[in-house]
């Protein structure tokens, strides 16, 4: 009986061994292995249960052989059981393989439009410095698009050139200010505000100019209000907008709804000032207007000037992003085509 | 304004400043400078030649063959066919390489075989008119009348070697349209001394009432007029300097008289007028307004119709000239004219633009009228002429001036208290520095008060001084500050943040933001078979409009999403899912705002979209945006839509808008071959459907079960029906309701159709048990059969 465990224990190694030269169903191959040595008629089972014809002196030291050979036995075909999983696992991974270079797959974002996008970093901007954004109508009257910003009938400002008129009191608006008198008159100081819409010139269309473009206003009334504090707040906001870097440039301007009045340049993004094709060799970029409110104005709107004043600025959105962008038409903006707008 | 810095230089000593100096400078001030020109840069390597010898050419009989000195080492040889040319005479030589006003290059070349190095030039290849120079000729060639040496640039001779500064002048500085104006501010601006012209006449004898008589009807519309009387006029060119300063102002040379008047207005911004005494009958002059259908011939010789709404002067019988705009033909001075009347007056601004525009004629003159003149400069303006006049010999001046002075010294004198003005502007700026500002700029200052000169108008508060005080202290030299005080919220309204929401969704959806006009066509909707009678054809429109295709206020935004999607369908662009939010304007009454809605509008076109693809969309936006209560009911009856294929969308149960497949008619008038959809949404509505209560529900503690269920049921009942009941019935244990097939076909009945479910149940109470949800399939069916006749398939 020795010989024939020691004969089995030979033949199982044989025979896992001779598994490795198999290339398909190894898994398969090994599980037969153990059926037949280890299975319930398996070689070793038979082995001890033709025990019982042995003598009880050498029953202990054969069943101690069988299990040492059925241990063996077991062992070997786990560890081999083990590497055949491995190269299987291996095998798969290696033709699951991926060029991963290859393009991604895309559900499509669309985006907001380039002058949404500028607009709302403008209006940030001033959203965290206090100020409420508020709207006005697009069609006006006469009486707060003029009237009330000092500007009368008759004066050149505002020939039927530049205003789209519905009837002699109500036109499109050609500004955003008419808010200013809209907030000043419903509103006690402190006010601060900015309003940003669409405003309509009479201007045919061309690269630099449409009929429908977009301003935003500002207005500050309060006690105290100086035009330092004008001058400290645009130049907040430019380097905001521009970065830390940015510089402007009040210079002396007219306008009938402020005084002192300015014209604000920005020191040309492109050239820091040397003068190039975008500032069309300036050096700066003119980018709004602004001024201390007029006292006519306060006065209009039943507020008084000899204890409030306040400042007020308009910019025009169309050539921030056109800057921004290097956008070169301002027709894209109103064309629309995906193209265009894909790019932003 | 355009004016020579050399003429401005006579004025008040800018010695070493260079024009770029100059106009930052100015523009800083407040004298903004637009440009700077050098008349002469488009002309180089142009020298004075002396012709030394005149050939005939051996090859051609109407050329000739001159030898020129131009003051190099060798003399130059030029062939020309000019005929004006003599031996000894002074030319203009543009040397090989030269360049010529037009981009005309001028380089060596054999004509007829004889070497020509370079052309002597006429007046016009100078780019010059032929009054201009005095040596200008009609026939060729210009001689060089003045004694210069051969090889000085022609720019020097010409007078063009000046800076040209063109001011751009706000319109409440007219005072500063004149070169006195701008010398004044130059003074201020540079700290120097101002020079101005010693007014003064000789006079020649006589008196002008005997000659003359004048009389303004309307004081109101003609505040001052002034004439006086030039006799034993010579008509004749105007000397060099006179001349080149009109050039430097881009004004041409008339003759002497008209110069003379040229050069006041742009001296002292005042515009004159010269008369003909002779074709003035009953020698006397009336400034009255014109009657019906009175007609004058003006100047440029065009029959202008009047209206009494305009100011003329007249003779005793006729208008002469309309007031302040132009002169009439019949008065006009000629080359025989004898004895002149100068016209130097006050016309009123706003007359003057209204009749300009009226007659669609705005001169120089009436562009300064315009802007409301000094009625107190007349006076000096009329002298100086006068001075011109004796100072060029171009005729006596009768002794006496009419003088019909109607106007009023309005001015009132502005308190100038310094802390006040400082704390206006958040600056420092001493006292004596404003005093001495305000003095140099004319004012008069006593008494911690001043007075503006009569030509500032534009001075009435204390604002007006400061900002005197500061543009000349420095707009760049005031300190930066923040703003102080009390703290305002800042930010933005519901309907803000909502607006950014739902543009942040739908570009998160796939959409891109477009921009379009707010003003369409009314063509736009017939496009969208909008019928005739139809509330959204009334609209708000534009008197003046640019054109047709942009002339109403659009009430409906779907135009302009269908006009750009054809634009990209047109470009061949293969898809576009788009939306905007842009208001439409709906009228009121007529003397009050329309009405302005936001709308939400989305539009697309493509292979791969459908009219649910649009759906989704939007039921997409609500999901996001958390507005639950929007329904769809079917409109078979929007003429813009594919009548089977259109809702109305409906918030609150409500109206709010409409969505679906553009009709085929339409899509096909847009350019489509393929199907467009198209939703608009009120964005009122929806912004106040959005649920801002949101609340955390707690995750489900217990499993969810899911049934099918199909049942086959009438074609015409809509799904929304069967899910009404489907939730009624089953009530708060349904938690998600997925419609997943609708069949029609085999095994099912022609007008019927199969419709299937899946139905997730859960309680949040325990785990549901079979019977719970057997009762409440039951239910469902039953009342499915009982309401909507359908039946479990």
């Amino acid at each position: 009986m020795r010989e024939k465990l020691e004969q089995i224990g030979r033949m199982a190694r044989e025979e896992i061994a001779a598994l490795a030269q198999n290339k398909e169903s190894r898994a398969e191959a090994l599980e037969a292995v153990r059926v037949k040595f280890l299975g319930k008629k398996g070689e070793i089972t038979s082995v001890l249960r033709g025990m019982g014809a042995l003598s009880a002196e050498e029953r202990p030291v054969i069943g101690q052989l069988a299990n040492e050979v059925r241990s063996e036995v077991e062992k070997l075909i786990d560890k081999t059981k083990k590497e055949i999983e491995n190269a299987e696992l291996e095998y798969k991974l290696r033709a699951e393989e991926i060029d991963v270079t290859m393009p991604g797959k895309h559900s499509e974002a669309g985006r907001l439009h380039p002058i949404t996008q500028v607009l709302n970093e403008m209006t940030d901007i001033f959203v965290g410095l206090g100020f409420q954004v508020v709207d006005g109508p697009e069609v006006e009257y006469d009486l707060y698009n003029f009237e009330k910003l000092n500007i009368p009938k008759n004066h050149p400002a505002r020939d039927t050139q530049d205003t789209f008129y519905i009837n002699e009191n109500i036109v499109l608006r050609t500004q955003t200010s008419p808010v200013q008198v809209r907030v000043m008159e419903k509103t006690r100081p402190p006010i601060r505000i900015v309003s940003p819409g669409r405003v309509y010139r009479s201007d045919a269309v061309d690269a630099t100019h449409s009929p429908l473009f977009h301003q935003m206003e500002g207005l500050v009334v309060d006690k105290g209000v100086t035009m330092t504090d004008l001058k400290g707040t645009l130049e907040l906001f430019a380097k905001k907008l521009y970065g830390e870097n940015a510089r402007i440039k009040l210079r002396p301007h007219h306008f009938n709804f402020t005084e002192p009045s300015a014209e604000v340049d920005l020191c040309c993004f492109n050239c820091g000032g040397k003068g190039c094709r975008i500032c069309k060799g300036e050096g700066w970029i003119e980018i709004l207007g602004a001024g201390m409110v007029h006292p006519k104005v306060l006065k209009g709107c039943g507020i008084d000037p000899e204890v409030y004043s306040g400042f007020a600025f308009g910019m025009g959105i169309e050539r921030v992003v056109m800057g921004r962008f290097s956008v070169n038409d301002l027709r894209l903006f109103y064309e629309n085509d995906v193209r265009f707008l894909k790019q932003f | 304004m355009k004016v020579s810095m050399e003429w401005i230089g006579e004025l008040v000593d800018i010695k070493g400043v260079t024009p770029k100096e100059y106009a930052d400078k100015m523009t800083m001030s407040g004298s903004k400078v637009e440009g700077i020109e050098n008349p002469g840069d488009e002309i180089q390597n142009v020298v004075v030649g002396k012709i030394l010898k005149i050939e005939k050419h051996p090859d051609a009989d109407k050329l000739v063959v001159c030898q020129l000195d131009v003051g190099q080492d060798e003399n130059l040889q030029i062939v020309t066919g000019a005929k004006n040319v003599y031996e000894g005479q002074l030319v203009p030589v543009a040397l090989h390489k030269s360049k010529l006003p037009g981009g005309v290059e001028i380089t060596k070349g054999k004509l007829r075989g004889v070497l020509s190095q370079g052309m002597m030039c006429s007046h016009e290849e100078l780019g010059l008119g032929i009054n201009d120079y005095e040596g200008a000729n009609e026939n060729g060639i210009m001689t060089v009348v003045d004694d210069v040496q051969p090889g000085t640039d022609i720019k020097k001779v010409l007078g063009l070697d000046k800076h040209i500064i063109e001011f751009e002048i706000t319109p409440n500085r007219q005072d500063c349209l004149s070169v006195i104006g701008l010398a004044r501010e130059t003074a201020v601006t540079f700290d120097k001394p101002l020079k101005l012209p010693e007014v003064s006449v000789k006079g020649s004898g006589g008196n002008i009432n005997d000659i003359l008589s004048v009389e303004v009807k309307n004081t109101e519309l003609c505040k001052r007029y002034t004439a006086r009387v030039v006799k034993n006029v010579k008509i004749g060119p105007s000397p060099k300097w006179l001349v080149e300063r009109l050039q430097g102002c881009g004004l041409r040379s008339i003759n002497n008289i008209v110069d003379i008047t040229n050069y006041i207005l742009l001296e002292y911004g005042q515009p004159m007028h010269a008369f003909d005494i002779s074709y003035l009958e009953g020698s006397k002059i009336i400034v009255r307004n014109a009657e019906n259908n009175e007609t004058i011939t003006t100047l440029d010789g065009v029959d202008r119709k009047l209206d009494p709404s305009m100011l003329v002067i007249c003779d005793a019988k006729k208008a002469v000239a309309v007031a302040g705009v132009m002169g009439g033909e019949n008065s006009e001075i000629k080359d025989d004219t004898k004895t002149i009347v100068f016209e130097t007056a006050n016309f009123d601004g706003k007359s003057i633009r209204l009749t300009a525009k009226k007659l669609g004629m705005r001169t120089d003159a009436s562009a300064l009228y315009e802007k409301f003149l000094d009625p107190f400069m007349v006076k000096e303006a009329s002298d100086r002429a006068c001075q011109l006049v004796e100072m060029l010999g171009a005729g006596e001046v009768v002794d006496g001036i009419i003088d019909i002075n109607n106007a009023e010294d309005k001015r009132e004198w502005i308190e100038v208290n310094p802390d006040k003005i400082n704390a206006f502007l958040g600056t420092d700026i001493s006292e004596q520095f404003m005093v001495d500002t305000l003095k140099k700029l004319d004012f008069e200052v006593k008494d911690g008060k001043c007075l503006a000169p009569t030509y500032r108008q534009d001075i009435e508060f204390m604002a007006d001084i400061a900002e005197e005080v500061v543009r000349i202290y420095g707009y760049d030299k005031i300190p930066s500050t923040l703003l102080r005080g009390e703290t305002t919220p800042g930010g933005r309204d519901m309907l803000k943040n909502t607006e950014i929401k739902v543009k942040n969704i739908l570009a998160g959806l796939g959409l891109y933001e477009i921009m379009t006009y707010s003003f369409i066509s009314p063509k736009t909707l017939d496009m969208m078979n909008i019928p005739e009678d139809s509330a959204l054809r009334k609209m708000t429109v534009i008197s003046n409009p640019l054109g047709e295709e942009n002339s109403v206020m659009r009430t409906t935004t779907i135009g302009s999403m269908l006009e750009t999607l054809a634009r990209n369908n047109n470009l061949r662009n293969e898809s576009a899912k788009l939306f905007e939010i842009g208001k439409t304007y709906i009228p009121t009454t007529e003397d009050k705002l329309p009405d302005e809605h936001n709308k939400i509008t989305i539009g697309m076109y493509g292979d791969k979209v459908d009219f649910f693809v649009l759906k989704g969309v939007i039921e997409e936006l609500c999901e996001a945006a958390c507005v639950k209560c929007m329904e769809y009911t079917a409109n078979k009856e929007n003429l813009t839509f594919h009548p089977g294929r259109c809702a109305d969308v409906l918030i609150n149960g409500k109206n709010a808008g409409i969505m679906g497949e553009i009709h085929p008619l339409v899509s096909k008038k847009y350019g489509f071959e393929s199907k467009v959809y198209v939703a608009e949404i009120d964005f009122a509505s929806f912004a106040a459907a959005v649920d801002t209560e949101k609340k955390f529900k707690p995750l489900p503690k217990f499993p969810a079960v899911t049934r099918d269920l199909a049942v086959i049921i009438d074609s015409g009942v809509p799904v929304s029906e069967i899910e009404k009941v489907i939730k009624e019935s089953c009530g708060k244990i349904l938690e998600k309701l997925q419609l997943f097939d609708v069949y029609k076909g085999k095994q099912i009945p022609d007008d019927k159709k199969s419709v299937a479910y899946a139905l997730t149940m859960r309680s949040a109470e325990g785990t549901l048990t079979e019977e719970e949800i057997t009762n409440a399939m039951n239910k469902i069916v039953k009342n499915i059969e009982n309401k909507l006749g359908g039946k479990l398939r």
